[in-house]
């Protein structure tokens, strides 16, 4: 079906699924209990969970396929969010301008940093990628351009807003908040009330759904021709290949726009969610962010990326939240030695200690689990299954699995 | 696996799901209830504080939580009830706000536009915060108010120096209790004046981001005005740590006073290598070289150690101010955590018993009436004399502290002395001045 293989179809629906039934999946505890806490079912995280799926799978395109580690790809997602927030400017509310734009844009500048910096391999790629994306923070940050022709282009590190005093000349009354063809407005919500359990069902989310699917099909696509077949050669061995007379170069520079373009997407759907653009989505940590979502989740592979997202936002966003006083009524029933003893114990790896749990997370996975989190999956797939996994896969030494 | 027999009825039954699945949004629009965005229902209101806990402002935006915390208390009628005693306005009488009790909830913002509208927005949709409070930039700042006025709910925000939060990026629903850029400067100014003359050639140095451009286009004007002479103006890039190749040309400059536009960990490199630069031992022009730094805090004052020194600069509140609400705060501020507040702990736990007063008045927690209660409001009692909130653009008129670094500091604490505290009359402006131009408050936002 759709032109994949049995297996991809499988994992395509699977992957549906999930998303659409995402306010279910995320919202496992009742709304006010204590453990509602780690519910992640509220229309912003997931739309981040979605959106960062995205980004991390055009990534993998690049660094899963052909190996090329680009440590500047945040430098597209945050040209992505300034086309998007520009056309909210200059035309109307209405994401369906903004959005081919952000992956326009971000192609083009795509192709222009991958000219130059993929007459490089290895650590010098990655940090020639890197000083593009620091370059492009620094003179968004600073407004450079803006400066140099006397106006506002990116607003500076406050981030690109829209002002009633731009010209939106589309705009009609009503507009105030992005939407979609003016049928339905990005943050419009309906809340399904189950007994104690409450489920959060937002346009927005379901806009993104749809479109990391249609990316997600994309990128098996990709993954399973001829060309992608082309960029695992790269990976495994770029100077043979050159040595038999193929040029690589064609073949990774379209890789890396096509991941460019996918982070271009991901920008636009950021500021498509809220309008606005923010300098700091160009910074470094933010390309080092995908470069660990991919990893922790396992590069190469299909599922991986985006279940890599999904893990750091949901650290990013649920266990920053948890200080001492939510610690206090967890263990309220302890006696009150115990007690505290407890939220002392638990206290450095919640709230502002955040980085710390996701990063011991991730060198218990990097160390253990060297596949990501997809190896864990698969682990467990065989000790229930009880066999081999190569008679499941019969490919699996030659194709990445999934 | 168990979908390699996909069926016909399978995959019919499949897409039906999904088709209804992409369906169901087209005919959903917002949440309609009467009334506004997270309208507390049950016995407590939950309020959200958005600070730095991680990053290079993590130190103020801790401090800021710890003030939060205590005014949380003091609102539900725990420990001495700090400034609650000494506040002007007496609607609150310690049982919660409009009788509900006080909880909150927490989030990290990274210093970061991004993550803090991130957990803004976990605060208002999971958690149900009905106004934010905190932060410490004003990029974050901005971001976050609107975000606030989209959602419907109140910002009220919390260490945030730039001119833009209330001037062109001013908001309904949003209100600034801290002092900005044109007011450090129109106190320094006179101070300046008096402390180094009036025939001064100044050089620039300001960290290149909107903060710094609007502080430095401050001070300038308000240095020219008293008669200074402004040589030259450089931006540094953000988070430099070697500042020497900016500090060298002042010496061949003929400036004969520093002014370090920079915060944070700028301007604690920036100020360190310029003193051991030895500028402060020049003399040029026949005077003593000098340097100021316009937005001081008591953190970056004590990562700088014993270089600030003699080095003045200003604040929008002191712990060593004399006056009865400043006094209250401080003793249970200290009597909590050990340790005297710093002036965004002030501003935020200020910030927060404004806010609570403003439900008691209005009756309501619904943004629209508490707007209404804090425009023009005027009050005593929290420090710095009688404050009013303009209603013209959410700014709080207030005395502003010109401060400089102890010569002889007793302990760890004693770093900035008060030089001056400027009057309130003298730090005002017009809603509509240049700086601050182009705003539009629009109209309030109770949201759903």
């Amino acid at each position: 079906m759709f032109g994949t293989a049995k297996r991809d179809t499988a994992l395509l629906i699977i992957v549906a699924i999930l998303t659409l039934f995402a306010p279910f999946l995320l919202n496992p505890f009742p709304a006010g209990s204590a453990m509602a806490q780690f519910n992640a079912g509220y229309p912003d995280l997931m739309q981040r969970f979605v959106i960062f799926g995205i980004f991390a799978i055009g990534f993998n395109i690049l660094f899963g396929l052909t190996g090329y580690l680009s440590f500047g790809h945040a430098a597209f997602l945050g040209l992505g969010s300034y086309a998007v927030v520009w056309m909210y400017k200059l035309l109307d509310y209405n994401v369906i301008w903004g959005l081919p734009l952000a992956i326009l844009v971000s192609g083009v500048f795509a192709l222009m940093i991958g000219f130059i910096s993929l007459r490089r391999s290895g650590i010098y790629f990655s940090i020639l990628t890197l000083a593009f994306a620091q370059m492009m923070f620094a003179i968004s940050y600073s407004d450079l351009l803006g400066r140099f022709f006397g106006t506002t282009i990116t607003n500076g590190e406050t981030g690109l807003q829209v002002y009633t005093s731009d010209p939106q000349i589309l705009i009609d009354s009503w507009e105030r908040v992005p939407h979609l063809l003016g049928l339905v407005e990005m943050r419009s919500t309906y809340t399904l009330n189950l007994g104690n359990w409450s489920f959060d069902f937002n346009a927005g989310y379901y806009f993104c759904a749809v479109i990391m699917i249609l990316a997600f099909y994309l990128a098996i696509r990709i993954f399973r021709s001829p060309f992608g077949m082309m960029l695992r050669a790269v990976k495994s061995n770029q100077q043979r290949m050159n040595y038999t007379g193929l040029n690589t170069r064609p073949y990774a520079l379209a890789a890396f726009v096509i991941s460019g373009m996918y982070a271009g997407l991901a920008g636009g759907l950021m500021a498509a969610m809220d309008p606005l653009a923010g300098a700091e989505r160009m910074q470094w940590t933010a390309s080092g962010e995908v470069v660990l979502m991919t990893i922790l989740g396992g590069a190469g592979t299909l599922i991986g990326p985006v279940l890599g997202a999904g893990f750091i936002k949901y650290f990013e966003n649920i266990f920053s939240k948890i200080n001492d006083n939510v610690l206090h009524s967890w263990f309220a029933f302890l006696p009150d030695g115990i007690e505290d003893f407890l939220v002392v114990i638990v206290h450095p790896f919640v709230g502002k200690g955040w980085n710390l749990t996701l990063g011991l997370m991730f060198m218990i996975v990097v160390i253990f689990l060297p596949g990501g989190l997809v190896e864990g999956g698969q682990r467990i797939a065989r000790l229930f299954r009880g066999k081999p996994a190569k008679n499941d896969a019969p490919d699996g030494s030659k194709t990445p699995a999934e | 696996m168990s979908f390699s027999k996909l069926t016909r009825r399978g995959l019919i039954k499949t897409s039906a799901v999904a088709g209804a699945g992409l369906a169901l949004p087209t005919y959903l629009r917002a949440d309609a209830h009467a009334g506004y965005t997270n309208a507390p229902t049950g016995d407590t209101v939950t309020l959200g504080f958005n600070v730095p806990q991680t990053g290079s402002y993590a130190e103020e935006g801790l401090d800021e939580l710890r003030a939060q915390e205590l005014a949380v208390q003091h609102l539900n009628g725990e420990g001495d009830g700090g400034m609650l005693n000494t506040f002007s306005s007496k609607a609150l009488k310690g049982n919660g706000i409009l009788g509900k009790k006080v909880t909150f909830v927490t989030g990290d913002t990274q210093t970061k536009s991004d993550a803090a509208r991130a957990s803004a927005q976990s605060m208002i949709q999971k958690d149900g915060a009905i106004m934010i409070n905190g932060g410490s930039s004003s990029g974050v700042a901005v971001a976050v108010q609107g975000l606030c006025q989209d959602s419907g709910i109140i910002f009220m925000a919390g260490l945030t120096h730039s001119n833009d939060t209330t001037g062109k990026d001013r908001k309904r629903n949003g209100f600034r209790h801290f002092f900005n850029a044109y007011m450090s400067a129109a106190a320094l100014a006179p101070v300046l004046k008096n402390a180094y003359g009036s025939e001064r050639r100044a050089y620039h140095l300001t960290a290149d981001y909107t903060w710094g451009w609007t502080q430095q286009e401050s001070i300038a004007a308000a240095t020219e005005a008293v008669g200074w002479e402004t040589v030259n103006n450089v931006l540094t890039p953000l988070q430099a740590t070697d500042f020497s190749a900016y500090l060298a040309p002042i010496q061949n400059s003929g400036a004969d006073v520093l002014v370090l536009n920079e915060y944070g960990g700028d301007m604690v490199n920036s100020l360190t290598q310029a003193v051991q630069f030895g500028l402060l031992d020049k003399e040029v022009n026949g005077k003593k070289f000098e340097i100021v730094v316009p937005l001081y805090s008591e953190l970056m004052a004590a990562g700088a150690g014993p270089n600030v020194q003699g080095v003045i600069g200003s604040m929008n509140w002191n712990w060593q101010l004399q006056d009865e609400g400043s006094k209250a705060f401080t003793k249970s501020f200290g009597e909590k955590y050990g340790r005297p507040p710093s002036n965004s702990a002030h501003t935020c736990y200020v910030q927060t018993l404004l806010y609570a007063d403003a439900c008691e008045r209005a009756g309501t927690f619904n943004p629209c009436g508490v707007v209404e209660a804090l425009e023009g409001f005027e009050f005593d009692g929290m420090g710095n004399g009688p404050v009013l909130y303009r209603a013209d653009d959410h700014q709080c008129f207030k005395d502003v502290l010109v401060m400089k670094g102890t010569e002889n500091p007793s302990n760890e604490y004693d770093t900035l002395e008060i030089v001056e505290v400027t009057p309130r009359a003298q730090v005002e402006y017009d809603p509509d001045h240049p700086m601050f131009a182009g705003g539009d408050l629009g109209e309030c936002n109770p949201g759903a």
